[in-house]
């Protein structure tokens, strides 16, 4: 399967990414190849076998009920690029 | 009650309409702590002041499951009779979002918690039973403030983690009336379960509404648009009618219904499109590498049942049985978990019929009146039984029993102290009746004559002088009886 | 004393606990060799007064009866460290500091020792050569066109150069083995949960393991020892006692049994490659292991799989970053939408975008099934190889590289060619299991080559018991000149 410029496009939007309309033929160049590659795979037979879940062969483990985070704003606030005292700050969302 | 038949129908010009709806309910689970952290849940704190750096998602950071959270949906699974499932994988529902701060939402796709159940509505129709598809657990985002700034759009995440449980009904819905009935129900039984407080208005339990219109009689369903998030039962209602009629007058004119997600403006009453929505519906789910598949232990599962309290639809049964309810009361007593209580307790020590009626009637009305819950009723149960046994016995009459109640509600007093102390005891005593009596027949001659003579509407007339004279303390049936004895004479 | 910084971690320790050196001394001897070696462009910050004053502090009430007495390290620059700038290789991160310490770190500080800086490492830990860093390559020591590996290169880079008495990274497709083996060091991958990966920037979740990268086997067991064990704050933690790897090692290994997969030999391999294999297959056979010819079927399929599993699980992981709560912003955007996409294509570099285009895509409505779901499916083949030869073997051998280190530019406009560096690494991780790079010879342009020792899930003892016997008889000695001081 090869992939064009419009579908790249469409998962860079997907992926909240701007490509640039200069790099798009070398990263399609690119992705092309590396899909080539990946599509070894569909040599195999894979009809019956059970995909992997988990590599570790355990049920998920559980914590109690109980706070014992938060109410560190001062944390949490103090990387954002651009927040006030209280909330961070992003730009105008239109619904 | 007499039995209604269902007539939900949109009327178009060509045609009438059936309209179909399923509703995806997002309840809170009521938790102390997150579903991946252990911030708090309280609801109204100071803004990002209930948040982890799991919860903000900072680089590194891992989620830990909180067990309640668990038993929780499958405590609500088993309140729905769904089929609990003993293996479930949290996914990623992958979008970007200002208030999703991983930029994926923990959920549950292919395999939820909980799978196919049922809830029973009581309409005025009969009973009708509602298929639910499945319950899965998920994390709840946080909320983005778009009217404190005119330029910016401000960012809390304090109920960014909290659990969601995601309750899909299958689509069996018919009519507003049903969505209401049903939303009553589903937050009832979580009520009653103690996994959601059901309170619409802080957002702990919302619906995306699935809404879609055929010709009555088609077997098709038709093209149906996802209404996000409404948070209240008249919203939905109203989204829904709005919907309906829009989706009849396309098909109507020949035009072609667009399955998309719409927003209900409460402002306008009406639905549009949301476009910020349209690119993200490839949500690109796959299991969360960050956890494992849940296994739940079927004992867990059958200690969790037996543990369940009586449910609403039981707790009518045995209303019925063993109060002698009818199903509209027992309906009306069951539907919240304090209400039952309440009445259980009345009941106990008073006539239970009687208590119903009286709890329907004053009680109900006076809460009404004061937006209170029966949780915080001034008049407490064991007072109001009070009440309804002096009335059942003949102490006080009905009319009295309303003034008793008022003072009660404005004193907290019990109702014998005020019938007491205010000398409102019904006056039963018949050498007392008469001597009221004769007063009255000495004092209007002409109308005793006038009423001897045929004119017995006057008997009205006479039965309110002995109230009036007895400060309406008069024995009603016992006046009756002597008055007509005495008249006669 | 003649110069510490070029003893192993554990004579080191022995100097520090015999007094013959002081903390602070040891610490100034290492800011000094830093100080030299800026040409490497191994570290991304340095925390050189915060060591001096740890080092103060252990030499003032010294306690000796820890694992890592005194001792300054470096790490690798995706373990989140309180206070001190973590930047994952990333423009996106370049001013991020946490206010939290990784477990593995934190492992490392309360058994004694103290940070000395963070490493350079590829972008995101996406990379071979280190040359996705946002702050630049980072060059081998060995020579000064050669790429260090990746993604810990600045972490193998400084420890060849003795730069850190020995150090940390972290390995998702091979970003510890392959690094070491370019390098003449020891590289440790452990089984997936063994060591926490609470704290630290995340890659691939389902693959990402820290480990140690050591000059020695028996300094690579005091560091596991060190940051191994159970962490309720991570999922994926296996909960089980902890094991004293240092004190449990023997280099005994009569009698064991050592895989050989067909499957290992590929075509455009060099002889030399070859060569060394027979060499370490020799060693461990006069030692008395026993050599038993398997077969690992779909090895080939592994490097496919894990360019579909590792970068969905990027996509995702990545999604994050979107300049709202830390890290870098574009101020270009109009609004929120446009935000997004600038501050993520300003952000990330180019190796990162790709895979994070190439995972959104595998995932996407209408291509799950023919690339994560066929993915995760051979991946259970993968792990069922595995399974099969452990019924049969010990311990397998393999070489860790099917080259020795290249120049640096060499691969950067070929991304495949740059992928199947990792040919031999990747099937461990998508397995989950422990191995080990040996440093075991060198080319014929004297660069440093490597073996690679896998172990059964957990058996991590065993195999560092075989790579302590066979490094006690390799007589391989890593000798770099200081060509960059």
């Amino acid at each position: 399967m090869s992939i064009d410029k419009e579908k790249i496009k469409d998962v860079a939007k997907l992926a909240r990414i701007s490509v640039n309309e200069a790099k798009v033929d070398s990263l399609t160049k690119d992705l092309n190849s590396i899909f080539k590659f990946i599509e070894q795979l569909n040599e195999l037979n894979t009809d019956k076998v059970e995909p992997l879940t988990s590599i570790l062969n355990q049920s998920l483990r559980s914590r109690k009920d109980e706070i014992n985070d938060g109410k560190i704003r001062e944390k949490i606030l103090k990387n954002s690029p651009k927040k006030n005292e209280e909330f961070f700050v992003v730009p105008k969302v239109v619904e | 009650m007499s039995k209604e038949k269902f007539d939900y129908f949109i009327k178009g010009e060509k045609d009438k309409y059936e309209v179909v709806i399923g509703l995806e309910v997002h309840a809170q689970v009521l938790s102390k702590s997150k579903l991946f952290s252990g911030s708090s849940t309280k609801f109204g704190a100071d803004p990002n002041n209930q948040v982890s750096f799991i919860d903000s998602a900072f680089p590194g950071m891992l989620p830990v499951i909180n067990e309640e959270c668990v038993k929780q949906a499958v405590r609500t699974g088993l309140g729905l009779n769904a089929k609990i499932n003993n293996y479930s994988v949290f996914d990623r529902k992958n979008y970007f979002y200002a208030d999703l701060p991983q930029g994926y939402q923990i959920s549950q796709y292919k395999n939820p918690i909980v799978g196919e159940g049922k809830v029973l509505l009581d309409m005025p129709y009969g009973s009708k039973e509602i298929g639910i598809e499945r319950l899965h657990l998920e994390q709840d985002a946080g909320k983005s403030i778009h009217d404190m700034d005119p330029s910016n759009t401000y960012v809390d995440l304090n109920r960014s983690g909290i659990a969601l449980m995601e309750i899909v009904s299958k689509p069996d819905l018919r009519s507003p009336d049903e969505v209401n009935a049903y939303i009553k129900k589903l937050r009832s039984i979580m009520r009653y379960l103690g996994t959601c407080d059901g309170n619409m208005q802080e957002g702990s339990l919302r619906a995306d509404v699935n809404v879609s219109v055929r010709k009555e009689g088609d077997k098709k369903f038709g093209t149906r648009c996802e209404i996000k998030n409404v948070n209240s039962i008249k919203f939905m209602q109203m989204a829904i009618e709005y919907e309906a009629a829009r989706q009849v007058e396309l098909i109507e004119n020949g035009k072609k219904i667009d399955q998309e997600t719409r927003l209900f403006d409460t402002k306008k009453n009406e639905t549009r499109s949301m476009r910020s929505k349209e690119d993200a519906h490839d949500y690109r789910y796959f299991p969360d590498p960050d956890l494992l598949p849940l296994k739940l232990e079927q004992k867990l599962i059958d200690d969790l049942k037996k543990s369940l309290p009586e449910l609403p639809d039981k707790k009518k049964e045995r209303f019925i049985k063993e109060y002698g309810l009818n199903v509209y009361e027992a309906n009306v007593l069951v539907s919240e978990k304090e209400i039952s209580n309440y009445y259980e307790e009345v009941a106990k020590l008073s006539d239970k019929k009687l208590a119903a009626t009286w709890m329907m009637g004053d009680l109900f009305a006076m809460l009404n009146d004061k937006g209170l819950d029966i949780s915080r009723s001034p008049i407490s149960a064991k007072h109001f039984a009070e009440l309804v046994q002096s009335i059942k016995s003949g102490e006080i009459s009905g009319r009295i029993a309303k003034e008793v109640f008022e003072i009660m509600v404005e004193t907290g007093d019990n109702p014998k102290k005020i019938i007491e102390s205010k000398g409102m005891k019904q006056q039963s005593d018949p050498k007392e009746l008469e001597k009221i009596i004769n007063e009255i027949i000495s004092r209007n001659k002409d109308k005793v004559d006038q009423y001897k003579a045929g004119k017995e509407k006057l008997f009205g007339f006479f039965v309110g002088q002995v109230m009036k004279l007895s400060g309406g303390k008069a024995n009603p049936q016992l006046t009756n009886e002597i008055l007509k004895k005495l008249l006669k004479g | 004393m003649s110069d510490i910084t070029n003893q192993s971690l554990s004579e080191i320790i022995d100097n520090v606990k015999t007094k013959k050196i002081s903390s602070l001394d040891l610490t100034k001897a290492y800011i000094k060799n830093i100080e030299n070696a800026k040409k490497l462009n191994a570290f991304v910050t340095t925390t050189f007064d915060l060591a001096l004053d740890k080092a103060k502090q252990f030499d003032k009430k010294p306690t000796f009866n820890k694992l890592l007495p005194g001792i300054p390290l470096a790490v690798k620059d995706l373990f989140c460290t309180e206070n001190t700038k973590t930047t994952a290789g990333s423009n996106i991160l370049n001013n991020f500091i946490p206010s939290y310490e990784s477990t593995v770190t934190k492992n490392l500080w309360t058994n004694g020792s103290f940070l000395l800086g963070k490493l350079n490492c590829d972008e995101f830990a996406m990379g071979s050569s280190n040359e996705t860093s946002h702050f630049g390559n980072v060059i081998n020591p060995v020579g000064d066109q050669l790429v260090p590996g990746g993604s810990s290169g600045g972490s193998s880079s400084a420890l060849a150069a003795d730069l850190t008495p020995a150090t940390i990274g972290t390995d998702t497709g091979g970003s510890i083995r392959q690094p070491a083996s370019f390098t003449g060091t020891v590289g440790l991958k452990p089984t997936y949960g063994l060591c926490s990966r609470w704290g630290i920037v995340a890659f691939a979740s389902s693959l990402d393991q820290a480990g140690p990268m050591t000059k020695t086997i028996k300094d690579c067991a005091i560091m596991l020892e060190a940051i191994s064990g159970f962490d309720k704050k991570d999922s994926t933690s296996i909960n089980k006692d902890k094991e004293q790897y240092s004190k449990n090692l023997k280099d005994n290994i009569k009698g064991l049994k050592i895989g050989i997969p067909k499957e290992y030999r590929v075509d455009s391999m060099p002889k030399e490659i070859d060569e060394l294999w027979e060499k370490g297959k020799k060693i461990l056979k006069d030692l008395g292991a026993q050599l038993i010819d398997i077969s690992l079927p779909h090895t080939k399929y592994a490097l496919p799989t894990y360019y579909i599993v590792a970068p969905a699980e990027a996509s995702s992981n990545l999604a994050r970053y979107d300049g709202v709560r830390y890290g870098y912003r574009s101020e270009k955007g109009k609004d929120l939408i446009e935000m997004y996409e600038k501050t993520r294509s300003e952000g990330f570099g180019d190796e990162v975008k790709r895979r994070i285009l190439i995972g959104t895509y595998v995932l996407s409505s209408g291509y799950y099934d023919a690339y994560y779901l066929k993915a995760q499916k051979v991946r259970q083949l993968i792990k069922k190889d595995f399974d099969d030869a452990f019924k049969k073997v010990d311990s397998i051998l393999t070489p860790s590289t099917p080259s020795s280190a290249f120049k640096i530019g060499e691969k950067t406009n070929d991304p495949v060619s740059m992928y199947l560096n990792d040919i031999f690494t990747v099937p461990v991780n998508l397995a989950g299991l422990p191995a080990l790079s040996l440093p075991a010879g060198v080319d014929k342009q004297g660069y440093p080559l490597g073996l690679q020792l896998i172990g059964k899930a957990l058996d991590e003892q065993k195999i560092l018991n075989i790579g302590y016997a066979f490094e006690k008889n390799c007589g391989f000695k890593n000798e770099i000149k200081k060509w960059w001081s």
